[in-house]
């Protein structure tokens, strides 16, 4: 266990790395700057911001600069949003996409699961192909389609919600984005019990369980849940990558003050700093995340572990 | 497929056979699939509508999709689905128009040629790659195995998308067709990692068949085993695979065109155009739902094609 845990973490730290260095080197690699889309600055002002922010330096050198300044966990400072860190406005807007982000994926896996377990035991009942036919609808729908008509059917025509704004984290506001984020995982993870479950309950392990006579509930949550849900834990790295975008169209919609929404706005500005680091602090969390859901699979299925 | 079986079995007619009733049976097996069939129906429908579509309106309304009405300056330029310029009942405009007052339906139409281009040509693009990748990797097995599948492992952690982003922002083209290729680039190159697998797992299960020992023991060269002999045999998982990756590069699509990354004007696709349609949710609505319901009603299509193209050609998979 020990040495699979080495390992991995051994593949992750370059990873992370990778995935910094690819990003700045897109930025450099591109033709213009921050400064070229404003209106033009004199010579002397431009070259003196330029000195501030240490881009008249050798490639190798400010490279160098933000390794290490990402290995301190250290972003530097935005270009656009004066005088604030890349940090602050990370700790700031952190908050609203993990609120949205974990709140759908527990909404996701609480109906995915069932749906997907209820389908399985009723396999091709009219309860299946209907919630089938739903989570195929879910996973094809986009988003940014589904969240506008969500907002013109509960704001705009029944007021019962509202429609954007973030006000803080347990609020009404909140109920509409998590509802546009989360169809999409529901979805996967409904369509993920189903197939894991009908594989388990064919078994033999689930055979024997039935034979020595364990009422179907027992069979059906102790033994053959565990089993089914294996694909749901390995789909969670993928999950949170996709919640992640996903985050990013839905703070867009509902004007939410998030991560994403700041990714966008520094890719548009192209507030350098402000990418490098969301985009740092994004494959930091992310890959560490997977990093836990592996540990967790080769704990949670010894097989995984010799392969 | 039947070329390299027939190379390999020139005395066994029997094989031969077998290998046409193969995708017969697989088509049969599909006709009975009723959602699979409408899937089917659907996307012939929506790619020749979007293909002939904007010629055939062209002809019966006698306006382009870009055409901009000169009457009526001052009225409200956006008109409801069915509606005429004075409020009366139309077929002209089905879906309405949008604030400039072309007809939806047919930027609908044509809005689709591009989002099915784009995802058509993507996949072309990540089957290249992931074919060739997998087939290289399972076939030559090993170290270079090893090493080959330990990348796709790293890149599959990656949050692409994001790189995605900063590469479509960065190097934004002055032309939106300079765009659109640099479009399918980033998305064909980002979506190859599951094929390189999923057509590695069957070379692994291929490559120690007497078909290939025979191929190498008459001298083949590796290359020409792997691209005659193996990949052909592939075909199934691959095209299965590449149904469901075509909504899935759509969706990818749609969702960089919406932020604005993707899909420049004067060109557009469902994605940039329900994007305009969301500015005008409150008043017009029609704008968003008539291309975000085209793109939805297609890839929900597409995914059950895909769907029941695997139950087809895989009857291990086949939930009975």
């Amino acid at each position: 266990m020990l040495r699979f845990i080495v390992r991995r973490i051994l593949i992750t730290i370059p990873t992370i790395l990778v995935v910094i260095s690819i990003t700045w080197v897109l930025i450099k690699l591109a033709p213009g700057n921050f400064y070229s889309g404003e209106k033009q600055l004199p010579p002397a002002i431009e070259k003196s911001i330029r000195e501030k922010y240490g881009l008249d330096k050798p490639w190798y050198e400010q490279y160098g600069k933000t390794m290490w300044g990402i290995v301190r966990l250290d972003f530097g400072t935005s270009l656009r949003y004066q005088g604030q860190s890349v940090n602050t406005i990370i700790r700031r807007s952190l908050p609203v996409s993990a609120a949205i982000g974990i709140l759908a994926y527990i909404l996701a896996l609480i109906v995915g699961v069932i749906a997907g377990s209820i389908a399985a035991l009723k396999q091709n009942s009219r309860y299946d192909y209907i919630s089938m036919a739903l989570a195929m609808l879910g996973i094809s729908i986009p988003n940014f389609v589904l969240g506008p008509i969500l907002v013109l059917i509960f704001s705009l025509t029944l007021y019962w919600l509202p429609p954007s704004r973030w006000e803080g984290f347990p609020s009404r506001n909140l109920v509409l984005p998590v509802l546009t984020l989360s169809a999409i995982y529901m979805a996967y993870i409904a369509r993920l019990t189903r197939a894991g479950m009908l594989e388990v309950l064919r078994s033999d392990y689930i055979r024997t369980a039935r034979a020595k006579g364990l009422s179907e509930r027992d069979v059906v949550i102790r033994h053959a849940l565990r089993g089914g849900l294996m694909p749901v834990v390995s789909y969670t790295g993928p999950a949170l990558a996709f919640l992640l975008t996903g985050t990013v169209v839905v703070e867009r919609i509902f004007a939410l003050p998030g991560l994403g929404n700041y990714f966008i706005q520094a890719s548009l500005n192209r507030d350098e700093p402000l990418i490098i680091g969301i985009v740092a602090f994004i494959a930091i969390t992310l890959l560490l995340m997977n990093l836990l859901v592996d540990i967790a699979y080769a704990y949670l299925d010894p097989r995984v572990r010799y392969q | 497929m039947a070329v390299a079986e027939a190379d390999v079995h020139p005395d066994e007619a029997g094989t031969f056979v077998h290998g046409t009733s193969l995708w017969r049976d697989a088509w049969r097996r599909l006709l009975k699939n009723k959602l699979a069939v409408l899937g089917l129906v659907v996307v012939v429908v929506v790619t020749l509508g979007s293909i002939i579509g904007p010629t055939v309106i062209k002809g019966v309304f006698g306006f382009t999709p870009d055409y901009i009405p000169t009457h009526n300056i001052n009225a409200t330029r956006s008109l409801p689905p069915f509606t005429g310029p004075g409020g009366e009942f139309t077929w002209t405009h089905p879906m309405g128009t949008d604030n400039a007052g072309r007809d939806q339906f047919a930027r609908v139409l044509q809005g689709g040629q591009i989002s099915l281009f784009v995802g058509i040509l993507s996949t072309l693009v990540s089957l290249l790659i992931g074919v060739t990748y997998g087939a290289v990797s399972g076939y030559l097995g090993g170290r270079v195995d090893n090493v080959m599948m330990r990348i796709v492992d790293v890149l599959y952690s990656l949050p692409y998308v994001i790189v995605v982003i900063v590469l479509l922002s960065m190097f934004r083209s002055q032309t939106p067709r300079g765009q659109l290729i640099l479009l399918f680039i980033a998305l064909g190159s980002v979506s190859w990692l599951t094929m390189a697998r999923i057509v590695r797992g069957q070379v692994l299960s291929l490559k120690n068949q007497e078909f290939v020992l025979a191929a190498r023991a008459t001298g083949v060269s590796t290359t020409r085993i792997i691209f005659r002999h193996l990949i052909p045999n592939t075909l199934g998982p691959v095209i299965v695979y590449a149904t469901l990756t075509i909504p899935q590069i759509m969706l990818t699509e749609a969702f960089l065109s919406f932020l604005g990354f993707g899909v420049q004007a004067p060109l557009a696709s469902w994605g940039s155009l329900a994007s305009d349609g969301i500015q005008n949710i409150a008043i017009f609505p029609w704008q968003l739902i008539f291309p975000g319901m085209t793109m939805a009603l297609t890839l929900f299509s597409l995914n059950f094609l895909g769907d029941g193209l695997r139950d087809a050609l895989d009857p291990q998979m086949r939930t009975v």
